[in-house]
């Protein structure tokens, strides 16, 4: 190929990648709205277990405080605390956290604590314990995690924090035990920090949603 | 390679070459995403539109396309069609771009995009290239759609469900007709299963044709002689 071959094919590249770019950057223009609005409403719907018989008048997704490890809540990635308000008191936190020492790795939970200190529910958002036996955790398989609403620390107290067969107060599941105890484990040292830290978590400023 | 009519491409397409069960292309996504009849109709859906536009693209630009720069130019048409697509899929139906997950964005690696745009849209004019992607685009789409019916009938003992994430409105888990189904088939090495007796269904349908063709023929061969 010539040098004016180079330069025409060049050209020739140039002009469909710029063609193709504002294709993408019409589309993307297009669609932006609505996706940023289905993805609100998809965070909103996953949280609506644990928000389910409060009151409230703020933006949840817009109140979120996401906290880089290393940090005081259980799990090793990022923990996400969603602040609920009504006439700006607070009213709930829900927590996104990671129980580390699940039977087949991490679970990721939310878990609802209202102003006063009690569990508004518990969800399990992702895992991959055993089909059968460790997956009873899901809502949608038994009621198991039902189990926690309207505790808080204090009902039971903190030894009680823990499955039957371990001395605490809570039911275990059948042929599961590593399953349920991480996620005790996981809900305790959630609600202790949260009875730490309550004034901080209300008080400070949302993070930036990344974009 | 004949181009022939649209009719022609569409039954070339659907049945005699099909991409997933004559050519074998495109299985990663194939055997991924077929646990449901309502998966394999998104992504199949998906794959048509960016395999038809691909193709008319590609077509329409061929005159001014040397062949040395003609395969990055293909990566380009085909990786701003499949991002448009995604983008529309996760502003108009959200619930099945999340259920799809990665394997829209790996339309892009699916190899019977690009060959279709090497084999045929590069060599033939515009209308004839778009008969080829919606014929090509609409078996593989077909394929999609009896594994994903098949593995959800007997893996799941249920069908359409999810249909809520393409009608949109409440969540529908389906028409169930038993508890529990063989749980194999779901799993990975069920698609695998699936694909391999969809082919060799296409190749026993094909050879009873053919027999009984030759069979038919052979009969009046024999009439003749009489």
């Amino acid at each position: 190929m010539n040098e004016r071959g180079i330069l025409s094919t060049g050209m020739t590249l140039a002009v469909i990648a710029g063609i193709c770019t504002a294709l993408v950057a019409a589309t993307y223009r297009l669609t932006e709205e609505r996706i940023a609005a289905n993805e609100k409403a998809a965070l909103e719907q996953s949280l609506q277990p644990a928000l389910a018989g409060l009151f409230y008048d703020s933006d949840v997704s817009e109140s979120q405080l996401v906290l880089q490890p290393p940090h005081a809540l259980p799990g090793s990635d990022a923990a996400i605390i969603y602040r609920v308000f009504a006439e700006d008191q607070p009213v709930a936190a829900l927590f996104a956290v990671t129980a580390r020492d699940g039977f087949s790795g991490p679970i990721r939970i939310l878990l609802g604590v209202d102003a006063s200190g009690s569990v508004t529910g518990v969800r399990i958002l992702q895992h991959s314990e055993t089909p059968g036996l460790g997956d009873k955790i899901e809502s949608s398989r038994s009621d198991w995690v039902y189990q926690f609403d309207g505790r808080s620390m204090g009902n039971p107290q903190l030894v009680g924090w823990s499955l039957k067969g371990d001395g605490g107060e809570f039911d275990q599941l059948t042929g599961a035990s590593i399953t349920p105890r991480a996620i005790i484990k996981a809900i305790r040292e959630t609600l202790i920090y949260y009875d730490a830290n309550r004034d901080h978590i209300f008080a400070a400023a949302a993070t930036e949603a990344e974009q | 390679m004949t181009t022939g009519g649209f009719l022609e491409r569409l039954q070339t397409g659907l049945w005699k070459d099909n991409p997933g069960l004559v050519q074998l292309l495109g299985l990663c996504p194939l055997l991924a995403v077929t646990t449901t009849l309502v998966n394999g109709f998104g992504l199949g859906i998906a794959t048509l539109l960016v395999l038809t536009l691909s193709n008319a693209l590609v077509s329409a630009t061929r005159r001014w396309i040397r062949p040395e720069i003609r395969i990055p130019i293909y990566v380009l048409i085909i990786a701003s069609l499949v991002t448009c697509i995604e983008l529309i899929f996760k502003a108009w139906f959200p619930a099945l771009d999340r259920s799809l997950g990665i394997f829209i964005p790996l339309i892009v690696t699916n190899c019977a995009i690009v060959a279709r745009a090497e084999v045929f849209a590069s060599r033939n004019p515009i209308g004839a290239s778009i008969g080829d992607g919606i014929g090509m685009g609409a078996g593989f789409a077909m394929l999609l759609m009896v594994i994903g019916a098949f593995r959800e009938l007997v893996g799941q003992a249920s069908i359409l469900s999810r249909l809520d994430m393409i009608t949109g409105g409440e969540p529908f888990n389906g028409f169930s007709f038993a508890d529990s189904g063989l749980l194999l088939v779901i799993l990975p090495p069920g698609a695998f299963f699936s694909l391999g007796l969809a082919v060799a269904l296409k190749k026993y349908i094909d050879f009873k044709r053919r027999s009984s063709g030759s069979a038919s023929k052979s009969r009046r061969l024999r009439q003749a002689e009489r």
